[in-house]
Parts: structure tokens; sequence; C-alpha cells
């Protein structure tokens, strides 16, 4: 059934359908209405959950590894700075094995202060071994979680799913919202296969010298590239139940196209529509959104990019000191294409600013006649 | 594709208005979007809210700068913002207020509809009789002037977006507003 419903409430939502067991959340803007419409659900008894108020987002994270390692379904929300105060939980939830699933809406960190959308929030947390979801559509933020609490219990990684502030998290539109019988065929309860049992005791993150530590790495980046296939079969399994269909990378009007715009959150779907005014210039524009960032889905970037005539990657972000972070990572993962593509690098979009179709129509015909600094700061006011 | 700006004071429901509207469009069968001006709202602070709506999936996800239709819940913001900025030739915009058109004081290439929210506002106890809560009103205003929105749909929006205890008075209000409000071709 579909219902007119905003980014945070299809957050709200997505965590009951997908039966979350315990929920520990701290509000924050633009994250609040996510944990006031869960905090309802349990109080109304809709949704069979602990919710857990905390006093901090380190205690939220830490509250949810609990849970995750005593063998329940454990969500948390968060953004901006509470992510960031999340930090060192969200190296000991992957490094933990812990399946937790979190919804971030990405906001730029002050100072100063700011609430609009930007991805070094989450791009900050890249390296913590997490997998890591770009949505573009309400749609995508409830079909993406559903997903991922499948994907981090089959291979035992935390997933983040991501959406833009305001631009989706405030923002309403129709949802399709899955029956719940179907959902509970595609997840079924969680089982870990390690959970803390007070009848049956283990020690858990002990300390493990360097004959030890070094093969559990080997083998959370083994987990990451075994999500790679889980997240294949998955989508497939969706499609199938609900019909709609996804990918770790979704491309738009590609094939054919000359320049391929590289976007992901909301720019992805703004993108589109800057495709079609494009192909209706004649100008043979495409795109392709990363939706999965992590793992990163080297070779189907590699594919999808091969035999470009330019790449444009747009970020939304920015690693001082060296490049765009989406950038970065293209150029990296079709570096030994041959021919080569040229590939160049825009940021855009920082604080909030806004991305119109007409900014990602100019943005590829620069990148056609070679027009960047890489990067080039799209729109920087000097 | 079309796109609707409502103007109002932080407190006045220009968001909610969105949001309602929104669930009546999606009942009529377009596809839509809602969002409210993006930032910190603070009471009696000029606000703003926004719609798309279109036959075909809505892909830009960015602000509205060209709308082709404005409401305006509080006739004090013309004073304040320009709530002619970007605004599309034809269509209207339409203004709650007790003046004349020619009072109003906003020209262009559109239609300009004066309409007395707040007096049916005050009627329904919308709102407190200081500071009358007009949005459902001109929603239902706009909605017998845009001819696009079917008054059930809205009526229904209404009730299931507001509390149980003000939802009947606000769609009984809404649909007065909507007998009244002139339809323009």
């Amino acid at each position: 059934m579909k219902k007119v419903v905003t980014g945070n409430h299809a957050v709200s939502f997505a965590s009951k359908i997908a039966r979350a067991q315990v929920v520990a959340a701290y509000p924050i803007t633009p994250q609040t209405q996510v944990v006031e419409r869960i905090s309802k659900f349990v109080a109304d008894g809709e949704m069979d959950a602990i919710f857990i108020k905390v006093e901090s987002e380190h205690s939220a994270l830490a509250a949810a590894i609990g849970a995750s390692a005593a063998g329940a379904r454990a969500f948390t929300a968060t953004s901006s700075q509470g992510l960031a105060l999340m930090h060192e939980m969200m190296h000991w939830c992957s490094y933990a094995r812990c399946p937790v699933v979190i919804a971030n809406i990405n906001r730029a960190l002050g100072p100063p202060w700011s609430i609009w959308t930007e991805q070094n929030d989450s791009l900050a947390q890249r390296d913590t071994g997490w997998i890591q979801y770009y949505c573009e559509s309400n749609q995508d933020v409830l079909d993406s979680i559903i997903q991922a609490f499948k994907v981090s219990e089959r291979v035992l990684v935390p997933s983040m799913v991501v959406l833009d502030s305001f631009f989706l998290s405030h923002t309403s539109e129709p949802v399709d919202f899955p029956d719940q019988d179907k959902v509970d065929e595609f997840l079924p309860p969680y089982k870990g296969e390690w959970v803390i049992d007070p009848d049956n005791p283990h020690t858990f993150g002990g300390l493990t010298g360097p004959d030890k530590y070094y093969e559990l790495h080997y083998m959370l980046q083994q987990a990451h590239k075994d999500a790679e296939q889980v997240m294949d079969e998955v989508h497939k399994e969706y499609e199938k139940l609900f019909g709609r269909k996804y990918g770790r990378i979704e491309p738009f009007m590609a094939d054919d196209a000359e320049v391929l715009l590289v976007v992901s959150g909301t720019p992805a779907s703004t993108a589109k529509q800057a495709v079609i005014d494009a192909r209706d210039e004649g100008f043979a524009l495409g795109s392709v959104k990363i939706r999965v960032f992590r793992p990163f889905p080297r070779e189907l970037v590699k594919e999808v990019c091969r035999g470009k005539k330019a790449v444009a990657v747009v970020d939304r972000n920015y690693s001082f000191g060296n490049q765009g972070i989406f950038f970065t990572e293209v150029r990296d993962a079709i570096y030994d294409l041959e021919p080569r593509v040229p590939v160049y690098s825009y940021i855009t979009g920082l604080g909030g600013r806004d991305i119109t179709a007409e900014d990602l129509v100019n943005i590829g015909k620069a990148a056609e006649k070679k027009e960047c600094d890489n990067p080039t700061w799209w729109g920087v006011k000097l | 594709m079309i796109a609707i700006r409502f103007h109002g004071r932080g407190g006045q429901g220009a968001a909610i208005s969105s949001y309602i509207l929104a669930e009546a469009i999606f009942r009529d069968g377009y596809e839509v979007q809602a969002f409210p001006m993006f930032g910190v709202e603070r009471r009696g602070a000029p606000v703003a809210s926004f719609i798309r709506m279109d036959n075909k999936p809505i892909y830009v996800r960015c602000e509205v700068y060209e709308p082709d239709y404005v409401v305006v819940l509080d006739p004090t913001l013309i004073q304040a913002v320009d709530v002619t900025s970007g605004k599309k030739p034809g269509g209207f915009i339409m203004v709650n207020t007790d003046q004349p058109v020619e009072e109003i004081g906003i020209k262009g290439d559109f239609t300009t509809i004066p309409f007395d929210g707040t007096k049916i506002a005050l009627e329904y106890h919308l709102g407190t009789k200081v500071a009358p809560i007009v949005n459902t009103v001109m929603m239902g205003a706009f909605a017998k002037s845009f001819g696009k929105i079917n008054i059930d749909n809205l009526l229904f929006a209404i009730k299931d977006n507001l509390p149980r205890k003000i939802a009947d008075r606000n769609a009984e209000a809404t649909k007065k507003a909507y007998d009244l409000a002139p339809k323009i071709e």
C-alpha cells in the first residue's frame, strides 16, 4: 500500500516492518522525527521492541551493540555530530561483527553550525568496516533498510543507510509499504551464531595479540567481499517479492552515453532529469548512481565507465588536502581501463547548497570539454 | 510538472499544509513531492513550503525557484518577502486578506485572488481569536481555484493528518472555503 511520508518516517516504518527488537537512539536535527515516531510505535504497542532513551549517541550505538551481541535485531538512527560521537563504537560494532543497522541523515558538521546536507559525516566513517548505502528517494530509504538487515545478518557486518538532510528527511512523497507477511518471509528473525549467553559463557573482544588480530581483519574484509554477492542475491529476491529493482550501482541511460555523471544521494535522482534534459538538447549524457559505497562496487563502476568520452564525478563531500571522496574511489577503480577514460572531479552542494538539474547538465558539458581543475569547486563564490 | 509555493509565518502551519495537500494530490492519482523551506523555523518568522506534482515520476530534488501557483497565508508577509519571486507567467497568487484585489499590492502576469480565510477560520474556531490558523481553509480555497484537487481527497487528507479533536472542524471550514472560492478557468 502506498502512503505519503517523509524520509524520516520512512526510516521509522522500515525499522518497524523489519521487526527491529531493540532501538537505542538520541535525537538530533534532522533525525528527530525518526526517533519520535519509533518511540510512539513502541509506546502504542504497534512495535514489539525495546526503545532505549540514552544520554548520547555514543551510548546509543553501545546499547545497540550490546543488544546485537545478545542476539537481538538492533537499530539506531543519527546524523552529523551524533555520528561523529559514535565513531569509537562504529569500529567496535563491525570488529565485533554485530549486524546493527543505522540510518544516518547526512548533515554537514560544524562549526559553523549547519543542519543542511553534506556527506562528510558518513564518509568520515568510511574506514570503520561498515557497509554503506546512499539513497535517492524515500522508497529507496525504506527498501534499503529492510535489505540492509538481511545483508548484515548474512555476512555479520553492520550497515549504514544514508539519506540527505531535508531533501529526503523532511520531504514527503508516496512510498509503497510492503506487506508485513512478505517482509517476514524475506527477513526471518535474526539468529546469531555467536551470542552472549550466560548459560554458555564465552569471552568476546578480549585482548588479542598480533598473531590473531590480523586474521580477524582479513576475515572482515572477506565478509565485505561476500557481501557483494549476497547483495546481488538479495536484490533479485527483493525484486521478485516486491517488484522493485535495486543494484549496487544504478545506471540511467548510461549504455549509449558519451559523458557519464557519477552521483550519489538525491543528486542521483536530479541527475536523471539532467540526463533527460541533456538528451532533449542532443547531448549524450548518462548517469550512474553509486548506491552501495562500501563494499565499493569496483568492477561494476569499471564496466559502466568503459569506453566513455568523459566521466564526471559529483561529490557533495571533500577530503581536505586531497580530493572529492567518490572521485578518488572511482578513478582508482577505473585506473587500468584501456583505453583510458578521463575522469573529472566536481565538488558541489556542500553545507546543503542546492544542486539543480541545470548544474548537472552543465557539469556534464564541462567534463566533455575537459574543463576541470580536478577538482573544480562548482559555483564557489569567492 | 506543476510547482506550488506556500508563504506563511512560523506556527501558521505552512509545512503541514504542504504535507496534507501532497496526500490529497497523491490520492488524486498524481506523483507528488512536498517539503518545507529547509531551515530552522521560528514562530512568526516568514517561512515557505513547496509542492511539485506531475503525471510522470518526479526526479528533481532541489528547491522550487519558479512556482506556477503561490498561496499567501498572511497578507503582512507581502511587505516582508517577495511573494512573486520567480513566479511563472499565468496561474495565480491567492492571498488571505479581507482587502479587495487592488489593495494587495502585487503585480505581474498572473491573476491575484483575494480570499478571506481568516473570517472562516474565526467562524470555525481554528486557532485562537488573536492568532487564527488559516492553513486548511486556504487549502480548500486553493483546491477550488486550482481545479485539480478533489475536495473529498483533501478532506480525507486533513482528517488523516490532524489530531482528532480539531480534524472535523478543520474539514468543515475547508469545505466552506472550497464552496466560497472562485473557480478559475
